[in-house]
């Protein structure tokens, strides 16, 4: 009887061991990890329009300074000012102007035109404001040839509620209209290329630093004139392309100096070179209220 | 006697020694107890998470009337106008789809393998299509995209992003759990029915068809209705080849929005009335999954006690 007690015990003393160990060791990756704390990286989040080009930036930035870490998230201009507000991120990326109840401060970092494109094969050339606010109401215009193109019906692409390129569209084109219910949504610049591409009918609206490029290169999408005026970095600039936004970062009061220096970067003559670089439209250095 | 016991050693809980000793005398009943804790605490996130929806979701419901926001068909979240109509509709009309295809895949593969397979043969196949249900469901959406939906377009009209496109990438998202669900039940079916069946003379079609497949009835209803709701539930996948127009489909070329592709696109975007807005749509949808799952059971518990 006594035995089995005393291999019973044996058999609990090792455990107890074992146990101590694993708990010990958890507890120490688990310090491990968080002492990497001490060098807390930057949080950069907001709009997926400007996602490709704060990433870029932030690689940049990090080559140059080793000892800072600056990450970039995604999310959406309504996520980024949020998370801004509640201190998650340093600086929150927005790619419309502020409304009035969002109290924060906010710098200009590049302009962005919204460009308007449709399949390669699509013969239409551009369209009047007038013309692209009513394809997408979708009542009065609703096939191709009413706008003097082949006989296809409209597919139009939107972005879903929320998004800042949405918010964007609405403001310079919709104004206060609604966007018809029959235009799909998609939820990210790259979903929206992807069926302007393969899609004869399609029209659709996306950041025109992200389509630029590519589009010269592999000519899959067209980007339409509006009001007669092609997007190029001079009409942008000059405000003559009527759909301008701006890029903004946003922050909450005077932010930390490791995220001030990030945004001095992206200010900085090589930071505004890489942006014109890759299709925006350099910043005038001005704040917007 | 044992009242006693646990009396005494509730007395001396705080002396180490005398709990050690309690935790030797009742080792089993301990061992039971901390089992009982944690099999609580699976049943208990279920109950935080039902709580959690309804809290968040029930206050917009009820301010709406629930008519207006199951029946309206205006969804303008920026506006305060939330009405869901057009995505419940389209979450029915997918997951519809889905049952057709994955249903009549799923159940003639049961078939074929139990009836007409080689038995070499199903060791290799019925492992190679539970497989599919590892496969993750971006991958399906991706295929979807790349090759369904381009397919739909050119040869039967609309935008290729459509109810059709979700439903086949769907039906196959389900097949595995339709296929293994109805080859167990039709694994139940006591053979004497089989055996019976051949000596009276009748084919193998015959055998499968009047009396495997009548036998088994109720197994494989349940089987289905547990892909259904794998269908409804199902998120990536449709926001990819679904389309997701606020505007009620009028054919299965027609794009829709389901209730989980609405949640998933608007959430990250989402504050205040529109945020709760979409945990109402969480709580219409957790109401049909329950809803299913619940005829589900019931009919395989009418089966289990139709065999007794």
């Amino acid at each position: 009887m006594s035995n089995i007690s005393d291999l019973n015990d044996k058999r609990t003393t090792r455990m107890r061991v074992v146990m101590i160990v694993m708990v010990t060791v958890a507890m120490a990756t688990l310090c491990l990890s968080c002492s990497k704390d001490t060098e807390r990286p930057i949080n950069v989040i907001g709009s997926t329009s400007m996602q490709p080009f704060a990433e870029m930036l932030s690689q940049e930035f990090n080559k140059r300074h080793p000892d800072a870490n600056v990450e970039v998230q995604g999310g959406g201009s309504t996520a980024g000012i949020e998370a801004v507000r509640s201190d998650i991120a340093d600086i929150g990326m927005c790619s419309r102007y502020l409304k009035k109840d969002e109290a924060l401060d906010s710098v200009t970092i590049a302009l962005d035109g919204l460009a308007i494109i449709v399949h390669h094969s699509n013969p239409i050339q551009e369209l009047s404001l007038q013309q692209i606010q009513d394809i997408f109401v979708g009542k009065t215009i609703t096939g191709w040839s009413q706008v003097g193109g082949r006989d296809l019906p409209i597919r139009m692409i939107t972005r879903e509620e929320g998004s800042g390129t949405r918010e964007a569209f609405m403001n310079l084109v919709m104004h206060k209209v609604r966007i018809s219910r029959k235009a799909l949504t998609q939820e990210s610049n790259g979903a929206v290329r992807e069926l302007v591409r393969n899609d004869p009918a399609a029209i659709g609206y996306m950041s025109q630093g992200l389509v630029m490029g590519e589009a010269k290169i592999l000519g899959l999408e067209k980007i339409l004139g509006v009001n007669g005026i092609v997007p190029t970095h001079a009409t942008v600039s000059s405000g003559e392309y009527p759909l301008v936004r701006p890029f903004l970062f946003v922050t909450k009061g005077k932010p930390i100096p490791k995220a001030q220096e990030f945004i001095d970067f992206v200010l900085s003559e090589p930071g505004q070179t890489m942006l014109e670089m890759e299709g925006l439209v350099r910043a005038k250095q001005q704040v917007k209220p | 006697m044992i009242e006693q016991q646990v009396g005494a050693s509730t007395v001396f809980m705080l002396n180490y020694q005398a709990l050690r000793g309690f935790f030797y005398r009742h080792r089993e009943r301990t061992i039971a107890l901390v089992l009982l804790a944690i099999a609580l605490s699976a049943i208990a996130s279920l109950a935080i998470i039902t709580l959690f929806i309804f809290k968040e979701g029930l206050p917009i419901i009820v301010r709406m009337g629930l008519d207006r926001f199951l029946l309206s068909s205006d969804w303008y979240p920026l506006e305060g106008e939330f009405g869901i109509f057009p995505m419940i509709v389209g979450s029915l009309a997918v997951t519809a789809g889905a049952m057709v295809i994955g249903g009549t895949l799923g159940l003639s593969c049961a078939i074929v393998l139990i009836q007409f397979c080689p038995p070499r043969a199903v060791i290799f196949l019925k492992p190679c299509i539970e497989l599919l249900a590892g496969i993750p469901s971006v991958v399906y959406g991706f295929i979807g995209v790349m090759f369904l939906v381009p397919l739909i377009r050119d040869y039967l009209g609309g935008p290729g992003l459509s109810v059709l496109a979700s439903s086949v990438v769907l039906g196959v998202m389900i097949l595995p759990t339709v296929t293994s669900i109805s080859v167990d039940a039709l694994q139940a079916v006591p053979p004497r029915y089989r055996e019976g069946s051949i000596a009276i003379g009748a084919t193998e079609w015959q055998t499968t068809h009047r009396v495997l497949l009548k036998a088994a009835r109720s197994g494989i209803v349940a089987a289905i209705i547990l892909g259904m709701g794998r269908a409804v539930g199902e998120t990536m996948a449709v926001i990819m080849v679904a389309g997701n127009t606020l505007e009620l489909p009028h054919s299965i070329l027609d794009p829709v929005r389901t209730l989980t592709s609405n949640i998933a696109l608007e959430m990250s975007y989402a504050t205040g009335d529109h945020r709760k807005a979409l945990f109402a749509t969480g709580v219409i949808l957790f109401v049909i999954v329950m809803f299913l799952n619940t005829i589900a059971l019931t009919i395989s518990r009418n089966r289990r006690s139709d065999k007794k």
